[in-house]
């Protein structure tokens, strides 16, 4: 219709949702029923339109897919999307957690639930466009515009210090962003357009890439978040609502990472392997140093926190490794703890709703009154730990190998990490879940309700069978990974060629 | 080219507002004090004939006048912006000036003077003509900065407006007569002609006062002091007046003088505008921070907002006055947008303008809440709001000449604005609300969504804008 394609359909399906909620007036708890249940089936039908997009994805060859271009801004700024063997994985997991995150505000917010939903569903256009632009300020213009919906969530519907966690949020993020605005002027500069295919192909001069690179990872180190440009995480998250939570961890966090693979690897090779020691560096020191202080959290959702940023680091150490393995992991990673950090808050949340505080201590022995939710939350803890048999055992293996094929010291250390996890994570399964049921506030609480099991078991299902069958999400990463090192391979030679012919 | 074609094809909008403001002088003067109604109306009407006929004028570049006036694109271009924002300027007096007991004739009427010096302004093409527009849109501003005679503020600021803005106009006009002693000509062309390889030091000390003077019109930091103290003590509609249309003007003549007339000594101008943009983007970021009154906030913010005008202007090329164009344009509906939301804050019946004012707003008043966060959002340069494609297109300029200082200074002083433009988003959203405003007028209402919906779906079909502004840069080289 009117020329556009499926990722244009399903970026913007999102806004028809909000568009129609926008109609809705009153407080009435019908009202109130026709915009929850208008959101979910919104979400809905943008994952199955994203699966129809994933059925026409081929994922046996690294180039863009499903591309369409329209003439924009002109002199070089064009609309356009696409998705690659990097992309499409993303996307699918955007509009896979979307529908859990409005159903898992089914009852938590209970004010301003309209305004709620638009701000979601505008976040939820804002993301798939993301990973579906192919024009570098069409990403900008995503990337960024995603501040807004998410300012609000923490700031209207948040914790008590929501205002200093979503000030944080956005003055963190934007700093960092408006530095890779300038590098994506200086790039325009020079290549005359923005179209990312076509950056793809131009090679920037070495001394230039130092400067680029690090103007992007100013941005996406703050956006994934990496050591020490991290504090604002806990803050978000701690203080934002379940959902905000969840969508922050599961897909505004793998926004850095995606980033990292589709600019910084593959448009400035020179650089990544320049600063490739810094981000090890700092990804072990995110690893080790954020899982000790995971380990004396009082807050749940801090701890769970300061454990997606050690995870991060894996990520982030996966891919500077310039390996199979390691990118492939890392990619594989990310999907993982999408889904379960996603999941993790999620449980948080269950309580959240039930108890009111997130504090450890008010909890202890749930596994008495709540048999179902204490499998659930085990699960999902040992996944984070990286249990193999679960998808994140797949994706840290993976980071690891190919860390030790880089450097062993590095990998040595982010192996304690994997140990440090484990701690940090079975301590407060035990302080919450095992033990006696003695706090007189527990004794009536509720196990999971059908709607809660409904949100659970998707997920639970889908990290288990990753964690056995991780061959589909890889397979669709591969041919792009493979392309990326093997034209990484080729111009680092170029380079060292016209070094040695000097 | 005989004297009434030249009138009927390159003079015509302005022609039309001398006709049509002495047609109203008479008019109000005729039916005495009840007259500010039917002159206010009359007024739009003489200002929406005259942008009509520069949407409808010839295409041609002319000098008209024996070069005093230049008829082109860019000109056409930013007198068209002026006349929008001197359009909205009186529509946004219309209830405010009668709730203020200040409803007299005089004002539209100046309020049309005013608009007839920033057309001469923008198009004038040698220095007497530039002095002449000048001081029309200056004198006439002065009086309406202290409209309010009563209010002690109001005369506070008329006074400081005109005592600083007199003083700026004495050293442009000293500028003006050292650029003619050592050029021996008025005329911009003139002056470039004379004026190649190293500039003689006459010409250095000209182009630095006449730069200063136009700095204080513009209020780029460090000529801004009278700002704050102005926006604030004038009333809200011809602040609004202030930080769009008078700044707009001076921003024209600006780039028009230093592209055409000193296009061979850039090297000298441009250090001084890089100078200014650095001082504004980081006076207007740091010093709005820890103010109270919207309306003072405001003035940081158009300072900083000038600072990136500079930027680009800085570069000096032709995609700097593309940038510059889009900037304007992006500015003026931001401001625009901004002082009508601040003339919807009444609380009974009493004018309020403390950021404080605003707690709340998102339940007491959802829409206006909504779009005057947009509106913060786009003044924080936060894509896809037309704010953000604004500093692009005046950041690219800076970035293509090799500026990359300049340009990370700017993006940093904006990620510190942020700070104080998101603080209005969480007084509204955030905060317990504050006592209810009343009911505004369709007015204020209806600036305030047309702004922020040009804003937020400019990006879906940025053509008409981004053409017309290409085709005004083009026509200064």
């Amino acid at each position: 219709m009117f020329g556009f394609g499926i990722l244009s359909g399903l970026t913007f399906l999102p806004l028809v949702g909000a568009a129609f909620i926008l109609t809705q007036r009153g407080d009435d708890p019908a009202t109130l029923r026709n915009i929850r249940w208008a959101a979910l089936f919104t979400t809905i039908a943008v994952f199955v339109l994203s699966l129809v997009a994933w059925q026409r994805f081929d994922t046996t060859s690294a180039a863009f897919q499903l591309v369409e271009e329209r003439g924009w801004f002109g002199s070089g700024l064009v609309y356009k999307l696409g998705v690659d063997g990097f992309s499409m994985p993303f996307v699918l997991l955007t509009t896979f957690l979307t529908p859990f995150a409005i159903l898992a505000s089914f009852e938590s917010i209970q004010k301003r639930v309209g305004e709620y939903m638009i701000a979601f569903l505008v976040l939820e256009t804002l993301m798939i466009g993301v990973f579906c632009a192919l024009d570098l300020v069409l990403f900008y213009l995503f990337f960024e515009g995603g501040l807004i919906p998410m300012f609000l969530i923490i700031g209207i519907w948040g914790g008590k210090r929501r205002v200093y966690a979503s000030f944080k949020f956005f003055l963190y993020t934007l700093a960092g962003s408006l530095l890779m605005l300038i590098a994506i002027l200086a790039m325009y500069r020079q290549a005359g357009t923005t179209d990312i295919e076509v950056l793809l192909k131009t090679q920037f001069d070495p001394h230039m890439q130092t400067w680029l690179w690090l103007a992007f990872f100013a941005s996406f180190a703050v956006k994934m978040p990496m050591w020490p440009v991290h504090t604002w995480l806990p803050d978000a998250h701690v203080e934002a609502p379940t959902a905000g939570s969840v969508i922050l961890a599961a897909i505004l966090l793998k926004m850095g990472g995606y980033g990292f693979i589709r600019f910084s690897l593959p448009m400035f090779p020179d650089a990544s392997a320049y600063f490739a020691p810094l981000v090890f560096a700092l990804s072990v020191i995110a690893i080790v140093y954020t899982s000790l202080v995971a380990l004396v959290q009082e807050d749940i959702k801090k701890l769970i926190a300061y454990s997606s940023v050690a995870h991060m680091g894996f990520v982030t150490m996966g891919l500077f490794t310039m390996t199979p393995q390691g990118i492939e992991g890392a990619l594989y990673l990310m999907i993982s703890h999408g889904l379960v950090s996603g999941a993790l808050f999620l449980c948080v949340g269950v309580i959240y709703d039930r108890m009111h505080t997130r504090e450890i201590s008010a909890y202890g022995g749930l596994v008495n009154r709540m048999p179902l939710y204490a499998v659930v939350f085990m699960v999902f803890t040992l996944a984070n730990v990286g249990l193999p048999g679960t998808s994140g055992f797949v994706g840290e293996f993976l980071t690891l190998l190919g860390a030790f094929k880089a450097n062993s010291w590095v990998a040595l250390f982010a192996t304690t990490g994997v140990v440090l996890s484990a701690a940090y994570a079975l301590y407060l399964y035990r302080r919450v879940v095992f033990g006696a049921l003695t706090k007189e506030s527990l004794a009536n609480i509720a196990d999971l309700n059908p709607r809660e099991i409904a949100i659970f078991v998707p997920l639970l299902a889908l990290t288990i069978y990753y964690g056995v069958q991780p061959g589909p999400v890889l397979d669709a990463f591969a041919a792009s990974a493979n392309n990326l090192l093997t034209s990484h391979t080729a111009l680092l030679n170029v380079v060292k060629l016209a070094a040695a012919g000097q | 080219m005989p004297f009434f074609q030249e009138v009927a094809h390159h003079f015509l909008p302005e022609t039309i507002l001398s006709v049509g403001l002495l047609a109203l002088l008479l008019v109000g003067a005729w039916r005495g004090e009840k007259s500010y109604a039917i002159v206010s109306e009359l007024t739009v009407l003489v200002l929406g004939i005259a942008l009509l006929a520069i949407l409808l004028s010839t295409r041609s570049e002319q000098l008209v006048f024996d070069g005093a006036f230049m008829d082109d694109a860019f000109s056409r271009f930013v007198k068209a912006l002026t006349l929008i924002a001197s359009m909205v300027t009186v529509i946004l007096s219309f209830d405010f000036m009668q709730r203020a007991q200040l409803d007299k004739f005089e004002y539209p009427i100046l309020i049309l003077l005013a608009t007839l010096g920033m057309l001469l302004l923008i198009s004038a093409d040698n220095l007497i003509a530039l002095y002449l527009g000048l001081e029309l849109m200056s004198l006439a501003l002065y009086v309406v900065a202290a409209f309010a005679r009563d209010d002690a503020r109001a005369s506070e600021a008329g006074l400081k407006y005109f005592v600083l803005g007199a003083l700026s106009s004495g050293m442009m006009l000293y500028g003006a007569s050292l650029l003619y002693g050592f050029s021996g000509t008025i005329s911009f062309e003139g002056i470039a002609a004379a004026v190649t390889g190293s500039a003689p030091l006459g010409v250095v000390f000209g182009l630095v006062f006449v730069l200063a003077g136009l700095a204080f019109k513009m209020s780029a930091a460090p000529f801004h002091m009278w700002t704050p103290d102005v926006y604030e003590g004038a009333p809200t509609p011809v602040t609004a007046f202030f930080a769009s249309a008078a700044k707009m003007a001076a921003v024209a003549i600006t780039a028009r003088i230093l592209l055409t007339a000193f296009p061979n000594i850039g090297g000298q101008w441009k250090q001084i505008l890089v100078f200014l943009a650095v001082a504004s983007t980081l006076l207007g970021a740091f010093a709005a921070i820890g103010q109270q009154s919207i309306k003072r906030l405001m003035a940081y913010s158009s300072i900083g907002h000038m600072g990136f005008v500079l930027i680009g202007l800085s570069a000096g090329n032709e995609d700097s006055v593309r940038g510059v164009a889009i900037y304007l344009a992006m500015y003026s509906a931001m401001t625009l947008g901004a002082f009508a939301a601040i003339i919807a804050m009444r609380v009974n019946g009493k004018q309020v303008e403390n950021i404080s004012d605003l707690a709340g707003l998102s339940r007491s008043n959802g829409p206006m809440a909504f779009f005057l966060s947009m509106l913060m959002f786009s003044l924080a340069g936060v894509p896809p709001l037309g704010g953000f494609w604004a500093k692009w297109y005046v950041l690219l300029p800076a970035v293509e000449a090799g500026l990359y200082p300049l340009a990370i200074i700017g993006v940093l002083a904006s990620a510190v604005a942020a700070f104080y433009y998101l603080r209005i988003v969480k007084t509204m959203y955030f905060d317990d609300p504050a006592p209810v405003f009343d009911k505004a007028p369709l007015a204020p209402r209806a600036v305030l969504a047309v702004s922020t919906i040009f804003l937020l779906f400019f990006w879906v079909y940025p053509a008409p804008l981004m053409t017309a502004a290409t085709a005004a840069a083009k026509s200064l080289f």
